[in-house]
């Protein structure tokens, strides 16, 4: 079990006031992606977003390979020797699963913690944004983020990650990925409503005999490391089945443990010294 | 079946996710496991080529344990009806229908008519006595023959006798049976039969099930008669007319269905109307005899026909001058895609126009197309971007091979940039008939105009030239009706005043015509496309109407509109039974109400409104009152759907299991191999590999099949430029088994080498258990998957599938059949240069049996 985490925000909702907006998020039931793509396209669309490199992988269909800079939605596919559904009893079963990974705007935002220029800070939706005029490049947020989300843009310096179309819900809109999901594996809305919809999801597909089934990103479903997570998903398989750690957990959430356990080593090295010097000068 | 509906109709296949989620088994059955496969509930693997098997062992499941809807066999299907006592069946004739003749290659139909009829093309007596509407000439699908008063003579409705069409489809199917399926489909008995269970539970008065499929179906030598099986199934099923039924055609391009209903097909004209024939159709009386048929709606085919004339001429259409109809340019049999192409190859065309297309890596053979686009005088190319047949003389296989040079190919190309569909105005028709208008959101740039621009200004022009000649020829283009109103600084045309010509007007009053009963033979009513008449009903432009679907049932017939007559599931009379009442509350679509005398209920009915279930049609009727009140199928002659299908059919009555032209196997049914009646096209340029038996065989083991990707369009002209789509399959690649990959020597990533006597390209191996071997026949058979978007052009290059596949068609339709036939696969990349063309020289010296 994770340590509680001991670097808790503040910024939302508090420092907002009555500017401060219900906190929203993501709903990504993978049990029906069908892998077409469009998330990724729309994203792209909307947020100009550069093309990610001509690379094929032979990794299924998934010729992303991963988030990034320049990917802010990454459709995963995972071929299977697997029965299509928990009571299929066939010999050389087949399944696939497809799943829209994204940045999960984490309640203990790591790479919002490192950032040493407050270039990534909290909306009022209790979502994660990086300013893109602040950010200096420095790249401390890259290796702070425990689902390997957030990276430099080649050539630009400057690090890049989903905004949760910050500019379309101040208009009203959904994302991009959600309004463009043609079979609602996307959703999007305030997040205890999207935790209510992941559970009954979860409950319905448990009682079909899918007990494969399982959330992602709650507090009790891998998000302990990070307080719960604003992108909720519902997996087929366990998580690093589809590339996710199993139990993330942000970096900085002992970082005030760090400080006390140096300033402890600090005193213990000082006290040490101290006395090997007074010890020294009997002689 | 036939379809990868996820993959390419993502956005339809919400509303497959959406049935499922509500308890509905999806059977997805296909060669490979795609990303429909993946939601479906269940798959069934099969060798691709054996649909016909498959399907017509679900015949004979039905028929034999007797789960076929008797009532609505009975009342709304040719079942009963008796056929002529000289018909024999493939059982008979070990693979042929009677009536086969080999030195003409075709088949004499007449035994396959209803006995005790004397049938002819349409109405009428004719001197030469039988004549039947074949293929070209006779539209769609031959309107169902001449039948006397809409009742064949003879029926049996104890479908008991010998010759009925019930009782022939039962012998016909009688040896489909589950292990035949198995052998020749590589499918389990017990798969097999826990499909034909399961769509027999689902059918009947309570429940019914719908098939969906694309060109998996078509894009064979018996294209057609696989539709046929399934509507064969439907049929019995009674899922035909009826809610949650049908056989939906999920066709593979946003306005494909709208490109045959306006056509851009050879051989019709708007409404499906026949394309004039030199031969058969030499005046203007014999083409009405010919087409109007003396029972159904296409009784009233004048005046479709006429209106057609009257907004292609306007005024100088006049019933002295029989409508223009001597003017009119002809087709002389089959002068489709790929006769023209062949004609091009041989220097018999001067100019061509593509607009939208690109044959070089699109269409069947794709090499020979490339050939023969390098032997025209001009070519005039609209797209988006310059795709792979404008560049033909510059970046292709064969420029880099040699077998083209660039300084001697004589064409002169003209590239014309194309205005993008969020830069016009038009309509969509899609699957469902469902015509739906998108507006502009941006002009085109620079020189991109859209094709109403191209069409409007370039028949302005050519009328503007030729408005002083005397010439005989140029009468017809002199007397076009070609006044649109224009708009914006480059004069774009007003599509919305097409799409009011398209849908018609009285000529006298100027008033929008609801509906094509209102239609005149007489020069007094204009109207582009008799099917779409009333589209424009109320000068209102019904497509544009987005009234949501929860403000309304859930037929919403207030959001677009759809042909004919805003109804929006043909042949719906049949989701009632005889006596008019819905055959379930639950599956209640449109019924007889008996207080107001009318047919009404959730859609605009399929039939004369106050046509009442008991009518009799009287001895001299004709048109439509000629169908009686019980038969819902009122564009056939008789009112009735087919299982057994007297005429419009090339290759048979029934379907029959054929192996593909290029197959590893004979066909497990018969001793004639395939299609008798396919379309072969042999020549040097177009080589057959040999098929299973015949010497060099051994090199072509493999079937291999084409197919696209969600992330790509097509021939790729649209998505291989687009750098979002490019990044999402950035190179061509070939989906092998671990075990073909074993066999063969392939290695996952690498590459591969794929090969026919007609060429060979180089794909990436991606080695997957989606595409499984399959047992035929006591043989383990592999399949060699390859998607067919790449071209030499764009962001990302690679081979083009169809470069390995001949030109063979379907008898009935000139598809190609590209869904099966045979290749051979070696590890690594393909030779360049001149050595291609000495590797595949090699590989038809080794296929001819040296």
């Amino acid at each position: 079990m994770a340590a509680e985490p001991t670097v808790t925000p503040h910024a939302w909702p508090g420092s907002y006031g009555d500017d401060a907006k219900e906190r929203v998020g993501f709903f990504t039931d993978t049990s029906v992606c069908i892998g077409c793509k469009a998330c990724e396209v729309a994203c792209k669309e909307w947020n100009l977003v550069p093309e990610d490199g001509l690379v094929w992988t032979g990794e299924s269909y998934d010729n992303t390979s991963e988030l990034g800079a320049n990917t802010w939605r990454h459709v995963a596919f995972v071929e299977q020797n697997e029965p299509l559904r928990l009571d299929g009893d066939q010999p050389d079963a087949l399944r696939w699963l497809m799943s829209s990974d994204v940045c999960k705007h984490c309640t203990h935002a790591a790479c919002l913690d490192v950032c040493p220029t407050g270039a990534l800070f909290r909306t009022e939706y209790g979502t994660v944004v990086i300013q893109d005029d602040v950010c200096n490049g420095c790249g401390y947020c890259v290796p702070a983020c425990p689902f390997g989300v957030i990276d430099r843009r080649e050539g630009d310096g400057r690090a890049f990650k989903c905004t949760l179309c910050y500019d379309r819900l101040g208009l009203d809109l959904l994302p991009a990925c959600a309004k463009a999901c043609p079979t609602g594996s996307i959703s999007f809305g305030p997040l205890d409503e999207m935790e209510a919809k992941a559970r009954a999801r979860l409950d319905r597909l448990r009682g079909e005999g899918v007990s494969d089934a399982r959330l992602y990103g709650t507090p009790d479903a891998g998000g302990e490391g990070v307080g719960g997570t604003g992108s909720i998903f519902l997996l087929l398989d366990r998580p690093e089945v589809y590339g996710l750690p199993s139990e993330p957990a942000a970096p900085s959430r002992d970082l005030a443990g760090a400080w006390g356990a140096a300033a402890v080593a600090a005193s213990a090295l000082v006290l040490g010294v101290v006395a090997a010097v007074l010890g020294g000068r009997r002689r | 079946m036939g379809s990868n509906m996820a993959e390419n109709h993502p956005v339809g296949f919400q509303w497959v996710m959406e049935a499922r989620e509500r308890g509905a088994r999806v059977f997805h059955v296909d060669p490979r496991f795609t990303r429909t496969s993946a939601m479906a509930t269940d798959w069934i693997g099969i060798r691709a080529g054996s649909d016909i098997a498959f399907l017509g062992g679900v015949v004979n499941y039905i028929v034999e344990h007797e789960r076929y809807f008797e009532d609505y066999v009975k009342s709304y299907t040719n079942a009963p009806v008796i056929i002529d006592e000289s018909f024999e069946d493939t059982e008979d004739l070990d693979g042929f229908f009677s009536g086969w003749d080999p030195e003409q290659g075709e088949y004499d139909v007449r035994s396959w008519q209803y006995a005790g009829m004397e049938v002819h093309g349409a109405a009428g007596q004719r001197e030469e006595g039988f004549q039947p509407t074949r293929g070209e000439a006779s539209g769609h699908g031959g309107h169902g023959g001449g039948l006397e008063h809409g009742e064949p003579p003879e029926e049996d409705e104890t479908l008991q006798h010998p010759h009925c069409a019930f009782q022939l489809l039962k012998r016909h199917f009688s040896r489909y049976t589950p292990e035949l399926v198995s052998e020749t489909c590589g499918c389990s008995v017990e798969q097999f039969l826990a499909y034909c269970e399961a769509i027999c539970d689902n059918s009947g008065p309570d429940r019914t099930g719908a098939f969906c499929y694309a060109v998996g179906w078509t894009q064979h030598t018996v294209g057609v008669q696989y539709i046929r099986t399934a509507a064969i199934i439907q049929q019995l099923l009674g899922n035909i007319g009826r809610p949650g039924g049908g056989i939906m055609a999920l066709r593979g391009h946003a306005s494909i269905q709208g490109s045959t209903d306006i056509p851009t097909l050879y051989n019709i004209l708007p409404g499906y109307l026949p394309m004039p024939h030199t031969e058969t159709y030499g005046d203007h009386d014999s083409y009405m005899e010919a087409n109007t048929s003396p029972t159904g709606w296409w009784g009233n085919f004048e005046s479709y026909w006429v209106s057609l004339m009257k907004a292609y001429f306007g005024e100088h259409a006049t019933r002295e001058n029989d409508w223009l109809f001597r003017k009119l340019p002809r087709i002389d049999d089959d002068n489709s895609a790929y006769w023209t192409t062949l004609q091009m190859l041989d220097g018999n065309v001067k100019g061509y126009l593509i607009a939208g297309e690109n044959p070089a890596v699109g269409n069947t053979h794709s090499k020979l197309h490339r050939l023969a686009l390098a032997k025209l005088d001009w070519l005039v190319v609209r797209d988006v971007v310059e795709i792979e047949s404008a560049a033909f003389w510059y970046d292709s296989p064969e420029i880099e091979s040699g077998e083209l040079k660039t300084e001697e190919i004589p064409t002169e190309i003209f590239f014309l940039p194309a205005a993008a569909h969020t830069e016009k105005d038009g309509s969509f028709t899609n699957t469902q008939r469902l015509l739906q208008w998108h507006w502009q959101a941006t002009e085109p740039k620079e020189d991109a105009r859209s094709e109403l621009w191209f069409y409007f200004h370039l028949g302005r022009l050519i009328k503007q030239r030729l408005a002083d000649s005397d010439e005989p020829r140029d009468e017809l283009v002199k007397a076009l009706r070609w006044e649109y109103p224009t708009h914006s600084q480059i004069q774009e045309p007003d599509a919305e005043s097409v799409l009011a010509e398209i849908s018609g007007w009285e000529i006298s009053t100027g008033e929008y015509l609801d509906g094509y009963p209102k239609l005149k033979p007489d020069g007094s009513t204009v109207c582009g496309c008799w099917i779409y008449c009333g589209s424009y009903k109320d000068g209102v432009n019904q497509p544009a109407r987005k009234k949501p679907r929860w403000e309304q049932s859930y037929v919403a017939p207030e959001w677009a509109w759809s042909w004919p007559a805003n109804r929006r599931m043909l042949y719906n009379r049949a989701s009632a039974d005889p006596d008019g009442k819905p055959w379930s509350e639950r599956k209640q679509y449109v019924s007889w109400d008996a207080d107001d005398r009318v047919w009404s209920g959730l859609d605009v009915p399929d039939f004369k409104e106050d046509k009442p279930p008991d009518y009799v049609p009287p001895d001299d009727a004709k048109a439509e009152d000629a169908i009686a009140g019980v038969h819902p199928f009122i564009m056939q002659a008789d009112g009735r759907s087919w299982l057994f299908v007297p005429q419009g059919l090339e290759d048979g009555p029934l379907p029959t299991h054929y192996e593909p032209h290029e197959s590893p196997f004979d066909n497990p049914f018969y001793a004639q191999r395939a299609n008798p009646r396919r379309q072969q096209f042999p020549r040097p340029e177009n080589p057959y590999n040999p098929v299973n038996g015949q010497p060099g065989s051994d090199a072509f083991p493999y079937v291999a099949t084409t197919y696209r990707l969600t992330e790509h369009h097509t021939a790729g002209g649209m998505s291989r430029f687009v750098p979002y789509l490019a990044e999402l399959q950035p190179a061509m690649f070939c989906e092998v088994s671990p075990e073909l990959a074993a066999e063969a020597g392939l290695v996952h990533g690498d590459w591969a080498t794929i090969y026919s006597t007609r060429s060979a390209i180089e794909a990436r191996v991606l080695v997957t258990d989606r595409i499984p071997p399959v047992e035929v026949q006591g043989r383990k058979t592999h399949q060699v998957g390859l998607p067919y978007h790449w071209g030499s052009r764009g962001l990302t290059t690679g081979g083009s599938a169809n470069d390995l596949s001949a030109v063979v068609l379907d008898p009935n339709v000139h598809i190609q059949e590209v869904k099966a036939f045979s290749v051979g696969i070696r590890p690594g990349r393909r030779p360049r240069g001149r050595a291609l063309a000495e590797f595949v020289e090699r590989v038809r010296e080794d296929a001819n049996g040296s």
